[in-house]
């Protein structure tokens, strides 16, 4: 169904307001059910066994020990999840990443699996399958993977333009922007250019994958898991295991933390396949050495930017080359940081290239707005370089060269109304730019853009004899959207918050509705449940009309009833929803309001932070001492939850930027996939996060709403950078900045200062 | 496999049961009573989701085994509300929005618990290490903080007021 989508200013009574979430008691009582907390009668236990090593072909997996057991019900190889994808290579690769066919990719490759009465049994099943490896060479490193020597991932692959004949790790090269960088730099009175790298993070949801599988030989099946997007789940998973896709319902459990993690299936196809085989309920849990090891972290890059400009500070030419590992499959990480590099600004000759790089690691996943946050560090790194060197404030030279309503993005489409220059404005006037700083102390600033999503929604509203109304979704709730819903549901039909409650729908109850990620929830749900009550609105004037034996027409729908227009109905007292919905079953039945939409118009996001810091000369560590963040919502909502997602974004941006990062052995292997070895930010490591809200309507939005989930994680990195740039009087270029690559970068820089002094 | 034989209180009611040597409170807890509150989110006494007290004092019950709280007093997250009256804490981290996906928040309310019932009355930096064994990845902690000081708040309050009505 088309409507309108154009934004309308209305006023708000509800939207805008701070009430408690409709699922809040569950959650502060232990009630909420996640992803390992459903079980099922007769459910056995799965279990996963995986490859040791970085990359090596599997010459046998001899399982009859295992499936003689006692208590053991099935065990399976990949011959138990055969290729049905029919020449798909993307669906392939899912295939192949969740259970290893030749050969084992990166060290946490499954390779094979059991299904027991018990976790003691399966275990112990796990260590009688007998798995004979040929280790081949392997390579880890982004740069390394691009040599021409390197071990090559997958053969099948080539490098776009390149040799045909030749296999490579170079999956894909994508090149975004416009202009003549040659004639730009050509005229640039200064130039700046440096390199950067990022480590290997990990969304680091606390919540393990986790879900409950029964498919029976009538191939027939339910699946309870926590994920972002069940009907994603669901097709991928009927394609794999041959399944009709109406035969596999799949419910969406509360989810334990995401951060675009959760929007690929890792396990779920082998938990279906063991159920299939043992012909009973299958729980299957990842262990927290598991999710680091087989579920799929945000990209390591390197990534170079050069920016040319005049003496007074307008850039004149920008380029970056950015190159991301995927993982041992193709991914689109590379193009993404090449598209989102230059978005926060006005360019005339702009041109980034991304490169998507295969290595023996593990798939790798979105990761809240993926791969802006590494080009947003080596371009704000970059952007700082250049007001050091034209003698410019930073936030000064930001707004003289941002982008406005017009500009055309540096990944292709002009811009419509945008709050890149608001988001600095308010960073300029705001209290904490001039507060004092004290010794070895340091103060960063840094932008960020992200796209945002809409995609395919749909909702259904029904109103219940009393007046109290059903809404059921099909994003899921990752972080408080059913109280937005409930808020502008209650808001459009005009009755109190409390009458609306949301569901999110099993894949039975309502059309496919695409993953919750690119901030897209509260954006698309709202939209489909905007319309979906102004439908149900229709249908309770005609109700009213037939009541009042009028034309529809000449009723109107004010504050939750519905109103007789015109001098010759004033005899006509107002009919409020309830009394509507009282008299529904003699008046033509229930009411409801449906609505299907394709959401697009999703609205970019900016943000802009500012961020404190004081780093130890001695040992090299460094304490956040005081955060702003500051980012266009478009509309807030429910602003708590906006705040909310506003400080999740920069404590993890804080993590990857100070601690967090895989740490790969020479072997190729994983030595730190545990909380303890990869310190993700404690409650004494971050002071209060500050927030301000900026509200620029989205105009392709009937509420004005953006997405809001994603933007605050892309500025963190280079906002820290700059910060500890600062205090420690030398430039950080690798993330993350823990104590060892601090120390060495001011032991480096004395060095140079002796060094020169000694010259 | 033999089981020990297990006889504990938990939440104040008393209960019984039978658990491999090995199993750890938290599977006790989850998989034989039905206590699905306290969550798993690493197994390795991380990241503080499977929170209980023992005899009043907080651990990692995927640190404990199930054997070892034979004739112990043992509280969840399920204990906290008194019937359908939830604790301050509990009010004050919906009233706060101090949780987004709330897996943590059990681990957390048990947490910020045993920091009250030992210190009615702590700053933000003590708040701050007192919750420093649990892990939250969707908030920032911020709202969390605010939410505990202002439970504390509320428990001051109350103990006040007894006190008074004590002595009329």
């Amino acid at each position: 169904m088309t409507a309108d989508t154009s934004y309308t200013d209305q006023e708000f009574e509800l939207v805008g307001t701070r009430p408690v979430r409709p699922d809040g008691i569950d959650k502060v009582t232990g009630r909420a059910r996640y992803g390992a907390d459903a079980s099922a009668p007769g459910q056995l236990v799965g279990a996963i066994l995986r490859s040791p090593h970085a990359h090596a072909k599997i010459k046998k997996i001899d399982t009859s020990k295992a499936e003689k057991l006692a208590g053991v019900k099935a065990v399976i190889t990949s011959a138990d999840l055969p290729d049905l994808t029919h020449g798909n290579r993307a669906s392939f690769d899912i295939l192949e990443n969740c259970m290893a066919r030749d050969r084992a990719l990166y060290d946490g490759h499954a390779v094979a699996a059991v299904a027991a009465i018990d976790q003691v049994t399966a275990r112990r099943a796990l260590s009688l399958i007998k798995v004979v490896y040929k280790k081949l060479p392997h390579v880890t490193d982004v740069d390394e993977a691009m040599q021409d020597s390197a071990p090559i991932v997958q053969p099948h692959i080539r490098t776009p333009g390149g040799d045909p004949d030749k296999p490579t790790n170079i999956s894909q090269i994508s090149t975004f922007g416009h202009g003549d960088v040659e004639a730009g730099f050509a005229k640039a009175e200064v130039i700046v250019e440096e390199s950067f790298k990022t480590e290997q993070t990990h969304q680091g949801y606390i919540e393990p994958h986790a879900c409950l599988a029964t498919l029976g030989p009538d191939g027939q099946g339910e699946l309870w898991v926590t994920t972002q997007g069940h009907y994603t789940f669901r097709n991928i998973c009927a394609e794999l295991l041959g399944l009709e896709v109406a035969n596999l319902k799949v419910t969406s459990s509360e989810i334990g933390g995401g951060f675009g993690g959760k929007t690929h299936v890792w396990m779920e196809p082998v938990a279906l396949a063991l159920s299939r085989k043992a012909n009973r309920p299958v729980k299957l849990v990842m262990s927290r050495e598991e999710v680091f090891r087989a579920s799929g972290p945000t990209s390591s890059t390197s990534v170079d930017v050069k920016l040319g400009a005049t003496a007074d500070g307008r850039i004149v030419a920008a380029t970056a080359t950015l190159r991301y590992q995927g993982g041992a499959f193709p991914g689109i990480w590379g193009m993404l940081g090449a598209m989102t590099s230059f978005a926060c600004y006005d360019l005339e000759n702009v041109k980034s290239i991304g490169y998507d790089v295969l290595v023996n690691r593990p798939k790798v996943a979105a990761y809240r707005a993926p791969s802006a946050p590494m080009a947003a560090f080596g371009v704000e790194s970059t952007m700082n370089l250049l007001a050091e060197k034209i003698g410019m404030d930073p936030v000064e030279l930001r707004i003289l060269n941002a982008a406005t309503e017009g500009t055309k993005a540096s990944y292709g489409p002009p811009y419509g109304p945008i709050g890149i220059g608001a988001t600095l404005e308010a960073v300029q006037k705001h209290p904490h730019m001039r507060a004092r700083l004290g010794k070895n102390q340091g103060r960063g600033m840094a932008c960020g853009f992200w796209f945002n999503f809409g995609g395919q929604t749909c909702c259904d509203l029904n109103i219940g004899v009393d007046g109290t109304v059903n809404l059921t979704v099909g994003t899921v709730d990752v972080g408080g959207s059913r109280a937005s819903l409930s808020l502008i549901a209650a808001e459009e039909l005009g009755i109190p918050y409390e009458k609306v409650r949301v569901t999110i729908g099993d894949t039975a109850s309502l059309g496919h509705n695409d993953t919750t990620e690119g901030s897209r929830g509260t954006f698309s749900s709202g939209m489909a449940t905007i319309f979906a009550a102004r439908n149900a609105i229709e249908e309770l004037k005609v109700r009213a009309a037939q009541t009042w034996e009028i034309d529809a027409k000449h009723v109107d729908w004010q504050n939750g009833q519905a109103v007789a227009r015109g001098i010759e109905h004033s005899n006509l007292g107002p009919l409020t929803l309830e009394e509507l919905a009282r008299k529904s079953p003699t008046t033509g039945g229930p009411i409801a309001g449906h609505n299907e939409v394709v959401a697009d118009g999703a609205g970019v996001s900016f943000a802009s932070h500012i961020c404190d810091v004081e780093v130890d000369p001695e040992t090299g560590s460094t304490k956040v001492l005081r955060y702003t963040v500051v980012q266009d919502a478009g509309k807030a909502i429910h602003p708590d939850y906006v705040e909310g997602q506003f400080q999740g974004g920069a404590a993890q941006g804080i993590g990857w930027a100070l601690n967090e990062e895989y740490i790969y052995g020479k072997d190729g292997r994983l030595q730190n996939p545990g909380f303890l070895d990869y310190r993700i930010p404690v409650c004494s490591d971050l002071p209060f996060i500050d927030t301000k809200i900026l509200e620029i309507p989205n105009p392709n939005h009937p509420y004005g709403i953006r997405g809001v989930g994603e933007t605050s994680i892309v500025p963190p990195l280079a906002a820290i950078a700059n910060a500890v740039s600062n205090a420690v009087g030398v430039r950080m270029k690798h993330i993350p900045m823990s104590p060892p690559r601090i120390l060495k970068a001011i032991k480096e820089q004395q060095a140079g200062e002796s060094q020169v002094s000694a010259g | 496999m033999s089981g020990v034989h297990v006889s504990t209180t938990v939440n104040g009611d008393a209960v019984e049961f039978v658990c491999p040597g090995g199993e750890s409170l938290l599977d006790v807890l989850r998989n034989r009573l039905g206590l699905t509150g306290a969550k798993e989110g690493c197994g390795t006494g991380d990241c503080g989701a499977c929170s209980v007290t023992l005899d009043g004092q907080l651990v990692c019950s995927c640190l404990v085994l199930g054997a070892e709280v034979e004739g112990r007093e043992v509280n969840t997250v399920e204990g906290m509300a008194e019937g359908n009256r939830l604790h301050p804490l509990q009010r004050q981290f919906l009233d706060n929005a101090a949780l987004q996906c709330g897996i943590c928040t059990p681990g957390f309310l048990v947490a910020a618990k045993a920091l009250l019932d030992e210190n009615p009355n702590p700053t933000e930096t003590e708040i701050r290490y007192a919750l420093a064994g649990n892990l939250c990845r969707c908030t920032g902690y911020d709202k969390i903080v605010r939410a505990v000081d202002a439970a504390a708040k509320d428990l001051r309050r109350e103990a006040k007021r007894k006190a008074r009505q004590k002595s009329k």
